[in-house]
């Protein structure tokens, strides 16, 4: 009677013991954290947007404009595959049309042929799903449509290569608290905290990639060792996963990716190498021309948002006005960076379709307000209990008490945004947290007032609530797992401490009141209930 | 220590008040309420006429009624697109002249609100700038933010929110769909936990305080934002928490008087699980009275929402959940083995 196991006092200590040293770097101020040592948890509450101040900015990929762009390139893969396969195979009209990207033979009749040269394109290079379907017309006309799933696929894609080109443009040292997250397939969320006007985010956001090429500077080591450049020149980094390398070029480019009229990705007809062709409009081709004659032999760079792709020797002068990129490309990365030259480094433009401004202040307000109402929650909660249950209202006080510790531990832990609304939600759960004890202590004086003794009334007051706590506390799980799928930003925050609260609560408003009644049973030894 | 103290012992053990005596009025006043919430819902607050609205719409019958509907509200930036700007101001800010600006920075319709300053360290003048639709926000923020030093001296832009029209859309229908998934959740889970004469009950009570809450809204025009929806699946959450208490010991009752009449079963039930019910329902009610006067402006919504959810939810689990049961009856003197399973519990 009124035993408590052991190991129920062992898990009370220990996760209240962990509450407290997860929730403790939140009472401790923001420059003494790195002081806490090393085994102990620094993490503190990642405040929301809405409490800190900052910007938000939700982008979406044109879908449109990277499916036709896609299409393009299919078609261009189409007439590649084409030729290579038997240059008998003669074809005109290579294009797009509304949804399709068609060539059309100028002789039916090798439609076998065609079909075995474009079968191996319609299946994806990394896992031989069917990217895309061929329909034949009699009159030698062949369409090629994109399957959905690889449109969501390129989108997802698109967006993810999004994030890493966004992420170059406004936090280009990492140093900055900006978090850059994909959203469904087609989404990005740009979150940028103390940042109050957003209009230099969207307009880093929205450039165009910038590709410029420079004469590379050959320097030899020790020149190198020295720290000293050669005047009119500077030092750039390789673009990632390009195979490039640093180098140090003339700062001044020769001329830059406006010339550009066509990037698209192709084989190397001798090393069957993956490389990137371009052709350059009139003015580039005399341009590039002129500057390949006067330096053959040295090497040039290439520079996409002033980071190395690709630095080759220039091994005779070009004239015609095209040429081939080659840089440890796969098939996919040449297809990436030839949308990236066309449209800008971003494989798709992108749309502001929800934006969010919240000053510093007013953040700043949201937190002191909301810390005043969860103050006063508690208090109110506190003095209630108490004068309505006395010596147990001090034990569901004590309870409320760890159940807030685990909740701020908890959020630490996690990681989740406390946002405006999660205030909201962590007021609620206060209230709501002696609803457990409220439904045992009634129960107990229910069995105490059909003439049970104290000890069995205790007894059975825990036993025969805990169903109700359960189903009573499902419910509100439930629903906050409805506002997870449903909710943006705010209310996700309002799910997460709901959730947190209602589980962390059953937790001690159950076992800590449990352990604590116990003990003081066997101390007092009382003849009657106190309630 | 006092008799009188701690305080629960002034609440009687035992109350015997007859709800379901009272069941055909509650019954009365809640459709009563219900209709009127509807009807508030498609009249934009019984301030316009539905069919007009209707008529003036354009699209699919479909679009047309969820034009009518969002009249219905006093829709927030979320649910409704635009351009919505917070200026604050240690000046008095002439609106007059701010809506001129409005007009200057885009055309279109421009709303200038004179709005509640901030509780605390706020400069104490503000208002709210709002354009319906948003062709070039980055623009129209701009020009007003370059304008505003004209209209007041030391003004400065504190807020903006900018919704497309597509995300607005989405929010509305995705709020909607959370609204009805959870509500489907609960049925279910009653259900399976219950049977399904409790779950009818519990689902009954839960589109009472779900429409009541929303007429709330509708009629005094509160403005209606996605923490609203939150508050709302958190009255869903609490509704249902109340009524699964009310239903736990309906249960108990239920396997202990198996000879005892519906309608005196049902008020027994509520008249043990008064006093929590009071007590949780005071708890909560506290706390979110608090919250109301010191949580700001942003909460204040959410806080009259909680507020009047909770009251209501306490109200639709004593008079609609429970009686509802007497409406299709339950079925009774179920065999023994439930009763077993109960039997442990009780040795303690």
């Amino acid at each position: 009677m009124l035993q408590i196991a052991r190991w129920r006092v062992i898990l009370v200590a220990v996760v209240t013991a962990m509450g407290i040293a997860f929730a403790f770097p939140n009472f401790v101020p923001e420059r003494l954290r790195d002081q806490i040592p090393d085994f102990l948890p620094k993490q503190a509450i990642n405040l929301g947007l809405d409490l800190r101040g900052g910007s938000q900015l939700l982008l979406e990929i044109e879908t449109a404009t990277l499916r036709r762009q896609q299409l393009d390139n299919f078609a261009d893969q189409m007439a590649a595959a084409l030729r290579e396969a038997d240059p008998q195979i003669r074809f005109t009209g290579r294009g797009v049309v509304a949804d399709a990207a068609r060539v059309r033979l100028i002789d039916p009749t090798q439609m076998e042929a065609a079909r075995r040269a474009l079968r191996p394109l319609a299946l994806s290079t990394t896992n031989n799903n069917e990217i895309a379907s061929y329909t034949e017309n009699p009159d030698g006309l062949i369409e090629a449509r994109l399957s959905e799933a690889h449109l969501r696929e390129l989108s997802r894609q698109a967006a993810q290569q999004s994030i890493e080109v966004i992420r170059r443009r406004i936090d280009p040292n990492g140093t900055s608290e900006v978090t850059i997250v994909r959203q469904g397939d087609d989404r990005i969320i740009v979150q940028a905290p103390g940042v109050s006007d957003p209009e230099m985010l969207k307009e880093r956001i929205g450039q165009t990639a910038l590709m410029t090429f420079h004469m590379v500077r050959d320097v030899s080591p020790e020149e190198a060792a020295t720290g000293r450049l050669p005047p009119g020149t500077m030092v750039v980094e390789p673009y990632p996963d390009s195979g490039g390398s640093q180098e140090i070029v003339e700062r001044r480019p020769r001329f830059t990716g406006e010339r550009l009229v066509r990037a698209n990705p192709s084989t190397d007809s001798q090393t069957s190498e993956f490389v990137l062709s371009f052709a350059l409009d009139s003015e580039g081709t005399r341009i590039f021309c002129r500057i390949t004659r006067e330096n053959t032999g040295n090497r040039f760079a290439i520079l996409l948002d002033n980071q190395v792709l690709t630095a080759p020797r220039i091994n005779e002068p070009i004239c015609g006005g095209t040429g081939q990129i080659s840089g440890n490309f796969t098939a996919e990365s040449a297809n990436n960076l030839a949308v990236m030259l066309r449209a800008g480094a971003l494989p798709a433009p992108l749309t502001v379709i929800d934006e969010r401004t919240v000053d510093a202040s007013l953040g700043a307000d949201a937190i002191e307000s909301g810390g005043k109402a969860s103050a006063v929650a508690g208090l109110v909660t506190f003095v209630f209990m108490v004068l309505a249950y006395g010596l147990f209202g001090i034990f569901a006080c004590v309870a409320l008490l760890i159940n807030g510790i685990l909740v701020i531990a908890a959020m630490s832990m996690i990681g989740a945004a406390l946002t405006l609304p999660g205030i909201a939600g962590l007021i609620l759960t206060i209230a709501m947290a002696v609803d457990a004890n409220v439904l045992i202590y009634e129960r107990m004086r229910e069995e105490a007032a059909a003439g049970r003794g104290p000890a069995l009334a205790i007894d059975a007051g825990f036993n025969r609530a805990m169903i109700t706590i359960v189903d009573a506390n499902l419910t509100t799980i439930l629903a906050a797992a409805v506002l997870f799928q449903f909710g943006a930003g705010p209310v996700r925050g309002f799910a997460w401490t709901l959730s947190i609260g209602v589980i962390t609560s059953v937790f001690t408003a159950v076992l800590v009141t449990q352990i604590l009644i116990a003990w003081w049973f066997r101390l007092a030894r009382p003849k009657t209930l106190p309630i | 220590m006092a008799s009188s103290w701690p305080l629960i012992r002034l609440l009687p053990k035992k109350t015997n008040f007859t709800y379901v005596k009272f069941a055909g009025f509650a019954a009365f006043l809640s459709i009563a309420a219900v209709t009127a919430s509807l009807v508030s819902m498609v009249t934009g607050g019984f301030r316009e006429n539905p069919i007009e609205l209707y008529q003036r719409a354009e699209g699919a019958p479909l679009a047309r009624a969820g034009a009518v509907l969002e009249r219905g509200f006093n829709l927030g930036i979320d649910f409704r697109g635009g351009v919505s700007i917070l200026i604050e101001a240690p000046n008095p800010i002439d609106q007059e002249a701010l809506r001129a600006l409005g007009q200057q920075a885009q055309e279109g319709d421009v709303e200038v609100q004179g709005t509640t300053c901030r509780p605390v360290n706020a400069p104490p003048y503000c208002a709210l700038l709002n354009f319906e639709t948003a062709p070039d926000q980055a623009d129209t923020v701009e020009e007003i933010r370059d304008g505003l030093g004209e209209i007041t001296a030391g003004a400065r832009i504190a807020n903006v929110d900018a919704v497309s029209a597509k995300v607005s859309e989405e929010l509305f229908s995705g709020g909607l769909i959370a609204l009805g998934l959870a509500i489907l959740l609960m049925l279910v889970y009653i259900w399976f936990r219950f049977e399904w004469f409790f779950g009818l009950g519990g689902v009954l009570a839960l589109f009472h305080d779900v429409i009541l809450t929303l007429g709330l809204f509708s009629v005094f025009r509160f403005e209606f934002t996605l923490t609203i929806i939150a508050a709302l699946l958190t009255i869903i959450g609490y509704s249902m928490n109340d009524t699964v208490v009310v239903f736990d010991r309906l249960r108990e009752n239920l396997r202990k008087y198996k000879k005892m009449p519906l309608g005196e079963l049902v008020d027994l039930s509520l008249n043990e699980t008064l006093s929590r019910t009071i007590i949780t329902g005071c708890t909560a009610l506290f706390s979110l009275i608090g919250l109301l006067y010191l949580g700001g402006e942003a909460l204040s919504g959410f806080a009259i929402a909680m507020i009047f959810g909770i009251i209501v939810g306490t109200y639709s689990s004593l008079y609609v959940a429970a009686p509802s049961l007497l409406l299709w009856g339950v079925k009774r003197g179920r065999e023994g083995s439930s009763e077993k399973r109960v039997a442990p519990q009780t040795a303690g």
